[in-house]
């Protein structure tokens, strides 16, 4: 059945920045958890080789901003305000998972924070703690 | 397109460009290095329609910046250094002033306003027509000789069991 969390879900398969890194969503509920599977174009640093910095930045992002967008029932992506990254450790070129946690929504902006991580969910390799502008629900906005 | 594989030269813009084209995520979005005068330079990533983050408006993703403006920070570090080094993201902050313009390449330039012996911090901004009217702004912190003692392909190895 489709619910508005799965539309959300579902729209990042049309966003082609999304296929271009060649994520994949998966729902549980209401956690999401998007999926990066290794491609060579990812690469930032060939002699490692290691994962291009900004398309694991890029991939905590876009998950921040759709849970976001399920946390706050709405079908539209918030935009982007700020974001903090912090690296924890090498991008190995393996497939990479990532989950956000809305920290709080206000009546303007969303406060979310978001882990990425390869083999093992304890060791992540990558954080981001970002501020959003807060979708419009559905029932105010579309 | 000679661009596509820059021959390393006396030129130190070549050297980087030339480096910049060995980095395949910097390839696949397109992103070059414009103009060097250590410690800063500038960069752009043309706009494609496979790179944008919302098809409503056709405006670029997000990610698309996010990757740029670390690669151009990341090229600063490294025309600043004196000998050739791997340099890694330690921390990024990244602050969206507006939407990118659609059909606009997008324009950067970043300053190693510090290089220590093993961290380098950096400013960097992106915009679409000056940068008096930013699209973002970054700051950054790299760590230095980030290989370290690593060799070629380590990142490879299974992990032990």
């Amino acid at each position: 059945m489709s619910t508005p969390q799965s539309r959300v879900a579902d729209a990042i398969a049309r966003v082609p920045y999304a296929k271009f890194l060649g994520l994949r969503a998966e729902l549980k509920g209401d956690e999401l958890t998007l999926i990066m599977p290794f491609a060579p174009h990812l690469v930032g640093n060939p002699m490692l080789p290691a994962l291009h910095g900004g398309v694991v930045g890029a991939l905590m992002e876009v998950t921040a901003l759709t849970q976001l967008s399920i946390t706050a029932k709405s079908e539209k992506f918030a935009k982007t305000i700020d974001i903090n990254i912090e690296y924890l450790r090498s991008g190995k070129p393996v497939d990479t998972y990532a989950r956000a946690r809305v920290v709080k929504i206000g009546r303007r902006i969303a406060n979310v924070q978001a882990e990425a991580w390869q083999n093992e969910r304890s060791q992540p390799i990558a954080t981001l703690h970002g501020h959003f502008m807060t979708p419009e629900t559905d029932e105010a906005g579309a | 397109m000679s661009d596509d594989n820059p021959s390393p030269g006396e030129n130190p813009l070549e050297m980087l460009r030339a480096m910049l084209a060995h980095t395949p995520q910097a390839k696949a979005i397109g992103a070059d290095i414009t103009r060097m005068e250590p410690p800063r330079v500038w960069g752009r990533t043309p706009y494609r329609e496979d790179l944008v983050g919302d098809p409503e408006t056709g405006v670029i993703a997000g990610g698309v910046i996010t990757t740029f403006l670390d690669h151009i920070s990341g090229a600063a570090v490294f025309s600043s250094l004196k000998e050739a080094s791997s340099v890694a993201t330690i921390d990024l902050r990244i602050d969206y002033m507006r939407a990118a313009t659609p059909h606009k390449d997008v324009l950067a330039e970043a300053h190693c306003y510090k290089l220590g012996r093993n961290v380098a911090f950096v400013r960097a901004i992106a915009y679409d027509e000056t940068p008096d009217d930013p699209v973002a702004q970054a700051s950054a912190a790299f760590m230095i000789n980030s290989n370290g003692r690593r060799r070629m392909g380590s990142n490879l190895r299974k992990p032990k069991p």
